[in-house]
């Protein structure tokens, strides 16, 4: 039988010798293969952008917000009999044995003022252990200290961007910030952060939760974070914090949100948008196999000739289907393969060009986009190829 | 050995059937030379393509070296034809694409025969044809009679024992005709049967043997001098 080589090499000579046409159908898998890997490539890049920035925090992280996400929506405050969370919830967790530590979080906005300067920037109101659980690192001073959670100093530990705005140049240590009426003692700068989604974490200042509660007025706290041991399963601490949280509320009146399921969550949103991104490629790499499929119909019609002269000298229908699936795979692979390089190239370029834009190719959805424009070209190659493999021989020698 | 015993073949053309060929009986001894006359639509190419098992005859019987031929599939027929039978057309038929090696290279691979093997074929085939200087010429770089010489150096490349040419000179000048005959019968003498369809009785008259025909009959055989009108 005829050799795999030497198919490859009649099918690409048929398909150099029709060069315009071949070009063009060639083009349209090739506008194809280069929209599905491009627009994967973003989509990917946005993926792991995404990902690098939520574990940025770390993985074995537990959080947990008063109120109940049932699968009807966030039912929450809305119903009253939700009890407060309180400081002495996160006391009571770090006794969970997998527990590091635990931090207890409150967030508002609010101006902080030092001489005649004023900037209005998030407040946190956290606990002593925020640095190791969120992994921050001080750059200046130290963090909250371990002050009694009830009535803690006024201190504040500033955000690196708060620090420039409000001191410059100048050593803000020891200094004291006005912050909603109130006068706390600087007693750390943290190291800056940069950016997350849009958000600037720099531009944030820390304070003990238990003032933040009565800056803002509140009873609850927003939420807390729990950071667990590497080895343990998130599973079971949510589980001992669940019920511990139970016994302390009489019911469920919080949700608890692992890391782990986040990301999962997360992951699999971000799957799903780069899946449709590269689907709308896929539509028009439909368009190019339709454009296979119409001039390898018009290919069998106009070689019918030699299709017969095939048949005469000894070529049985399978080779003949073999020769014409041969072709459009060519093609479609000839296309996809320029797809590709322009495809990847592009998506390097518009990383280059756009920092901003996370771009990233993974190798395997090169190879299984060339493998679907081969496929895409077996497809569109069968029909026409089937209805040349069916040609009366005697028929197609007489339309010469 | 070809033999056919009363075979029929009839083309349904619309409502009307056509009858190509009717009660045909024919036996071509190994090495023979068949000269198939007769006018326009008498059946000579539907008896050429029967006999080269492209096509199926309604009725009768074909034994191709003692081998029932009717009974063979698709792909067996295609297997006989690839190693015994050689065709020639007035048409030439060559692939236009494809150099003058490579059509003659065809057969040799579809039979999958390797590449060092499959040239040193196509070499020693063009060389004894005299055009082994047009081996990388397009068909539509070569002129009538060397076109011709390409078809039948594919015919013969996977050393058939039948050379079937049907009008091989029709298209061709007088000249370069001549140099073709030349050839097949130069084949003929070499042991292959050669089987060929003629209008012109200055050729029919060199073969060993003519059929005439008229309406899809024999109606004259020269192997048979008492038959026919
Ligand atoms: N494939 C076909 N379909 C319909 N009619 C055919 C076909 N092949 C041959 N014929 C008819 O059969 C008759 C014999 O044809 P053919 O063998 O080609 O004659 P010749 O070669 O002697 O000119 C003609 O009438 C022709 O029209
Ligand atoms: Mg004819």
């Amino acid at each position: 039988m005829m050799g795999f080589k030497e198919l490859i090499k009649l099918s690409l000579g048929a398909v150099f010798s029709y060069r315009l046409r071949s070009f063009l159908t060639a083009l349209g898998i090739t506008v194809g293969i280069t929209a599905v890997v491009l627009l994967t490539s973003l989509g990917e890049g946005v993926h792991r952008f995404v990902l690098a920035e939520f574990t940025q925090f770390g993985t074995n992280l537990i959080g947990i917000a008063p109120g109940k996400t049932t699968t009807a929506g966030i039912s929450g405050a809305i119903i009253s009999n939700v009890r407060p969370m309180t400081l002495a919830d996160a006391e009571a967790l770090k006794r969970i044995p997998a527990v590091i530590a635990s931090v207890p979080v409150v967030q508002g906005n609010a101006p902080v003022e030092f001489v005649g300067r004023s900037r209005r920037t998030y407040i946190f109101g956290v606990g002593p252990e925020a640095p190791s659980v969120w992994r921050f690192k001080v750059a200046k001073g130290r963090f909250l200290p371990d002050d009694d959670p009830r009535s803690p100093r006024a201190l504040v530990v500033l955000g690196s961007k708060v620090q420039n705005e409000l001191f410059g140049n100048r050593n803000p240590l020891g200094k004291r910030v006005r912050i909603g009426g109130e006068r706390y003692r600087v007693v750390g700068v943290m190291e800056s952060k940069g950016q997350m989604l849009g958000f600037d974490l720099d531009d944030a200042v820390y304070i003990p939760a238990t003032r933040a509660l009565s800056l803002f007025n509140r009873e609850s706290l927003m939420e807390i974070d729990l950071l667990y041991a590497a080895g343990a399963s998130a599973e079971e601490v949510s589980r001992r914090a669940r019920s511990l949280l139970i016994a302390r509320h009489g019911s469920e009146d919080f949700t608890i949100t692992t890391q782990e399921q986040m990301l999962e969550v997360l992951g699999s949103v971000l799957n799903i948008l780069t899946l449709a991104v590269g689907a709308v490629g896929g539509i028009s790499l439909l368009v190019g196999g339709v454009g296979i499929l119409t001039i390898m119909i018009i290919a069998v019609n106009e070689r019918t000739g030699e299709i017969g002269l095939l048949r005469a000298i000894g070529a049985g229908r399978p080779q003949i289907l073999a020769l014409f699936i041969g072709e459009a795979v060519m093609l479609a692979s000839v296309g996809g393969l320029a797809g590709l390089v322009i495809g990847t190239g592009g998506a390097w370029l518009l990383g280059v060009a756009v920092p901003a834009l996370p771009t990233h190719t993974p190798w395997s959805y090169v190879v299984l986009a060339e493998l679907l424009a081969a496929v895409i070209g077996l497809t569109a190659g069968v029909l026409p190829a089937v209805r040349a493999a069916n040609l009366d021989p005697i028929e197609a020698l007489r339309a010469e | 050995m070809i033999e056919l015993q009363g075979i029929h073949r009839k083309f349904q053309v619309g409502n009307e059937a056509v009858h190509a060929l009717q009660d045909v009986d024919l036996s071509v001894q190994p090495g023979g030379y068949l000269a198939v006359m007769g006018p326009s639509g008498s059946g000579k190419s539907t008896l050429l393509n029967i006999i080269g098992l492209l096509d199926r005859p309604n009725k009768g019987l074909y034994l191709l070296d003692e081998q029932d031929t009717t009974e063979l599939n698709d792909r067996q027929q295609a297997l006989v034809r690839r190693h015994k039978i050689g065709f020639v057309f007035q048409f030439f038929h060559l692939v236009p694409r494809l150099t003058a090696a490579e059509n003659v290279e065809l057969p040799l691979i579809l039979a999958g025969f390797e590449a060092d093997k499959r040239e040193q074929r196509v070499q020693q085939a063009l060389t004894a044809l005299g055009i082994a200087d047009r081996a990388r010429h397009r068909p539509d770089q070569l002129s009538g009679g060397q076109r011709q010489r390409v078809a039948i150096a594919r015919a013969t490349i996977m050393r058939p024992g039948i050379i079937l040419a049907d009008e091989p000179t029709g298209n061709l000048d007088r000249s370069s005709g001549k140099e073709v005959i030349d050839i097949l019968e130069h084949l003929n003498q070499q042991g292959m049967t050669l089987i060929m369809v003629t209008h012109d009785p200055e050729l029919g008259g060199r073969a060993a043997r003519r059929i005439q025909m008229l309406d899809g009959y024999i109606q004259s055989d020269t192997a048979r001098k008492h038959e026919g009108i």
